[in-house]
């Protein structure tokens, strides 16, 4: 066994100094070390599939939770409210709430929603785009609710916003729709960019109808930019809105919107709140929160996890480059001898620091072509359990490198320790 | 023997700390990351009902219009109010109770409290004995309470705690939203996970604290949760004022059938009824029905969050990598010590015993490893519990999941091991003593 890995570092002494030459004795030496050699090429296969993958989950879960909402979000504060005994008319008590909201000082608007955008629960209606058509066409967020526009500092791109005389009270629509009757239909509303190009591609939408239900038509009269719905779970979808101009009642489900400047905001909720309770004493206030707590709430399991992730890749990491420490520490001490032979024939230290580092670097390079393959085929099998896109080629390179890097940092100790055995070892036997 | 091997292979282990320390730590990280996602996993995929859940079955049919339809359409996830009351009515199985979740606002007599708003349930009357509610004082309500619409109301131990210091306070009054109530049973701690006869409300630790008969509440118009599927012209309601329409899908109903004929039976009961339906006008769809027990319920729910099974997928990658690294670290090692082991074959030891011997020494990383791994498994449920997920209260470790750490741990290094044993003792004596 000697005689070759030998005959093999004579050799590469002897002839002119040539980078591509050196690759020799170390592929020659590899050659009779198979098993360490697959096992390592394993490891870093696995950990660039694991890697690489890992850091594109990461990277879907940071583009999920900065979605736009399409609101002034660090100006908006939510209060939900509930009565112990239902007042005798729910629509004049949420007037008489929502009067006493907008004299609070420092509030810019005051609105009221049936839903918030990344609020979890959510209102949803089934879009049609003709009463009679057998099959729904998608599925989009119905906003119901005051002054939404002004409130949640909406962008209206198109059109115009929903005027106070439009409004009708919820329980009216809901009964004339109990007895099939269509009175009152079309009503005006407003559709998310979003919505608007996935109905009528290249089309005006202004005047354009839609049904909800085979006699509740609605005619788009503005368009907001975005408007993200209640329960954003999938990009695609994620922006499909629509705002319906509906007085709702007070009740625990709508929440009062109150605009004001970021600095105001514990202020006015807290302002808020007394007036509320000055009006009915007995009410429960069940929520009181900024839109970044909402926010930050809707989002806390894919930050979570993506900390996780995060975590993960870190250990894996680490462990692998212990590991790499670990086996070139006893390929080092197993090769003494011949390192210094190699030392007395001439070698430099340098030399023999190189030749480690090459090592190292071709074994990393032969794992990460066997990584590529395992990184794409974790990929598929990603997309065919998890709602995920396939991944970009571009995290193939980023991998590559950081399995370089570690692999380089981790090989350097043994490596220099390597360098350092002096020649005088190869006089002496073990 | 095994004591000799166990000493010979602590001796070598204490020689090259390092190396030893390196293998114990990546057999230690692997095992602790995917012992907490086994275990979230373990306790999120547990069933709620052990030794019930069989008898205990979640009918569906189909009342939707005609929009939409298609060969294999599945039927709405829950049932309307006229169906459920039907179903509920012909009572063809042994129990049933139709329920459906909502939230109302405690007013207590002392002035010690403002009043406070809890989670409702409101159900039927065999709900309890179906699902093995214990009570600690008193008892559920009727049947005929049911249809007379009583204020009776069941309490959690958690509410009778609250407001009557955990006295015995069936027969006292309770206002509820105005209403006054008699209250019949304080139930114990009873809390099934996941929360499955209605996962629209909330998956996991999601507890009611007040049961009340379903008409009394429909009656008293008490605020519903949970979601709603409407067709036609149906609207969701609103809160107090209307509930969802009749062509809307909103409660939960669930049967006791305590054998699979009886189920058969059930599911072919459904059919007819759906046909009955049919027949009368109010069904157009052909009969589609489904009958599942509980478990195939949850499962059918995907209760488990994906994330929660990525994050077991990703432990177990993780354990993958570090046993690899381990069998590399395994492998040097054996490996190193060659000429010990060519001695012993010299001197008589068959390959058998030195592979043995090899594995003792394995066996002794894979027992430390599992040791430092059931550590970080107790951190990183601690972490777990830490984070705000609704399930993350329930991670904890049971007596099961420790034994499945240890065995893991056990079988992980063993296996890491058999490769650099086997290459170990094949080395051929002559030779490595020759070349001393």
């Amino acid at each position: 066994m000697a005689k070759r890995s030998l005959a093999a570092l004579l050799e590469n002494k002897v002839r002119p100094k040539n980078s591509m030459m050196e690759l020799q004795p170390i592929l020659s030496t590899l050659r009779r070390h198979k098993v360490i050699l697959w096992l390592l090429m394993l490891e870093i296969a696995l950990i660039c599939a694991i890697v690489c993958n890992g850091v594109f989950l990461v990277a879907q879960r940071m583009q999920h939770m900065n979605m736009p909402s399409g609101i002034a979000e660090h100006e908006l504060v939510q209060i939900q409210q509930a009565p112990i005994a239902p007042p005798p008319d729910r629509y004049a008590r949420a007037r008489e709430d929502l009067a006493t909201l907008r004299q609070i000082p420092g509030v810019l608007a005051v609105g009221m929603s049936n839903q918030v955008p990344f609020g979890g629960s959510s209102s949803n209606g089934n879009v049609m785009l003709s009463p009679t058509q057998p099959h729904q066409t998608l599925s989009a967020a119905e906003y119901f609710g005051e002054n939404l526009v002004q409130t949640l500092g909406l962008h209206l791109v198109a059109g115009r916003a929903l005027r106070p005389d439009e409004y009708v009270d919820a329980d009216v629509v809901i009964k004339a729709l109990a007895d099939g009757s269509d009175k009152g239909f079309p009503m005006p509303m407003l559709v998310s960019q979003a919505l608007a190009t996935r109905l009528w591609p290249q089309q005006n939408p202004l005047g354009k109808l839609v049904w909800l239900t085979p006699k509740a038509s609605f005619r788009v009269v503005g368009v907001v930019a975005t408007l993200a719905r209640a329960n954003a779970y999938r990009t695609a979808t994620a922006q499909y809105s629509m705002i319906i101009p509906l007085h709702m009642g007070a009740d625990k489900d709508q929440s009062y919107l109150l605009r004001t400047r970021p600095q105001d905001r514990q202020r006015v909720l807290a302002a808020a709140v007394a007036a509320l309770r000055r009006i009915d004493p007995a009410r429960v206030i069940t929520h009181t929160r900024t839109y970044d707590q909402i926010r930050s709430d809707y989002f806390r399991d894919d930050h979570a996890m993506a900390g996780i992730l995060v975590s993960v890749i870190a250990a894996v990491l680490l462990v692998t480059g212990l590991g790499i420490v670990g086996l070139a520490s006893f390929w080092v001490a197993q090769r003494r001898k011949q390192i210094g032979i190699r030392r007395a024939l001439g070698a430099t230290r340098a030399d023999i620091l190189h030749y480690f580092q090459t090592e190292n670097f071709l074994i990393v390079t032969f794992g990460i072509v066997l990584g590529m393959v395992l990184a794409y085929g974790l990929s598929l099998w990603l997309m065919a359990h998890y709602e995920l896109p396939r991944l970009p080629l571009s995290y193939l390179p980023i991998g590559a490198i950081a399995l370089w890097l570690i692999g380089q940092i981790a090989v350097l100790g043994p490596a220099l320790r390597a360098s350092h055995v002096p020649p005088v070892v190869a006089t002496r036997s073990v | 023997m095994f004591a000799y091997y166990l000493d010979l292979a602590l001796r070598s282990l204490k020689r090259n700390k390092v190396l030893t320390a390196l293998m114990v730590l990546a057999i230690a990280v692997g095992i602790g990351a995917s012992m907490t996602t086994l275990t979230v996993l373990h306790v999120l995929s547990g069933d709620p009902l052990p030794g019930k859940s069989g008898e205990l079955y979640y009918p569906q049919i189909d009342p939707q219009d005609a929009r939409g339809m298609m060969p294999g359409t599945l039927p709405p996830e829950q049932v309307t109010l006229i169906d459920g009351m039907n179903l509920l009515r012909a009572k063809r199985a042994d129990r049933q109770a139709l329920m459906e979740g909502g939230a109302v606002p405690i007013q207590p007599d002392s002035s010690a409290f403002d009043p406070f708003y809890v989670e409702a349930r409101y159900t039927t009357a065999d709900f309890f004995a179906m699902f093995d509610a214990p009570f600690r004082y008193g008892h559920g309500w009727s049947g005929a309470d049911d249809e007379a619409h009583a204020r009776d109301v069941v309490i959690t131990r958690q509410l009778d705690d609250k407001l009557f210091n955990g006295a015995d306070s069936t027969g006292r009054a309770l206002r509820i939203g105005g209403s006054t109530f008699r209250i019949v049973g304080v139930l114990d701690d009873w809390r099934p996970n996941p929360h499955f006869y209605d996962l629209g409300t909330g998956s996991y630790d999601y507890y009611e604290q007040v049961f009340m008969p379903l008409q009394t509440a429909l009656e008293l118009h008490f605020d519903r949760n949970g979601s709603v599927d409407c067709w036609g012209n149906g609207t969701g309601g609103q809160e107090g004022s209307a509930y969802p329409s009749p062509t809307c899908a909103w409660l939960q109903f669930w049967v006791e059938l305590d054998s699979p004929a009886k189920a058969a039976a059930y599911k072919q009961f459904l059919i007819h009824y759906s046909e009955e339906q049919k027949t009368l006008g109010r069904f157009v769809r052909a009969p589609n029905v489904q009958l599942r027990d509980l478990m195939q319920w949850l499962d059918y729910n995907d209760v488990v969050p994906s994330d929660v099974r990525l994050q077991a997928w990703l432990a177990f990658g993780f354990l993958l990598v570090c046993l690899v690294n381990t069998v590399g670290l395994m492998l040097a090692k054996f490996m190193r010590r060659s000429g010990e082991l060519s001695v012993r074959r010299a001197l008589g030891a068959s390959r058998r015993a030195l592979f043995a011997q090899l594995l003792t020494e394995s066996g002794v990383i894979g027992i430390a490893g599992g040791a430092g791994g059931l550590l970080l498994a107790l951190l990183g449920l601690w972490l777990v519990r830490r984070r705000p997920s609704d399930y993350a209260a329930l991670a904890h470790l049971d007596p099961e999941m420790l034994a499945v750490t240890f065995a893991l741990a056990l079988g992980a290094s063993l296996l890491a091991g058999i490769l650099p044993a086997w290459r170990a003792c094949n080395v051929s004596p002559a030779l490595q003593l020759k070349s001393q």
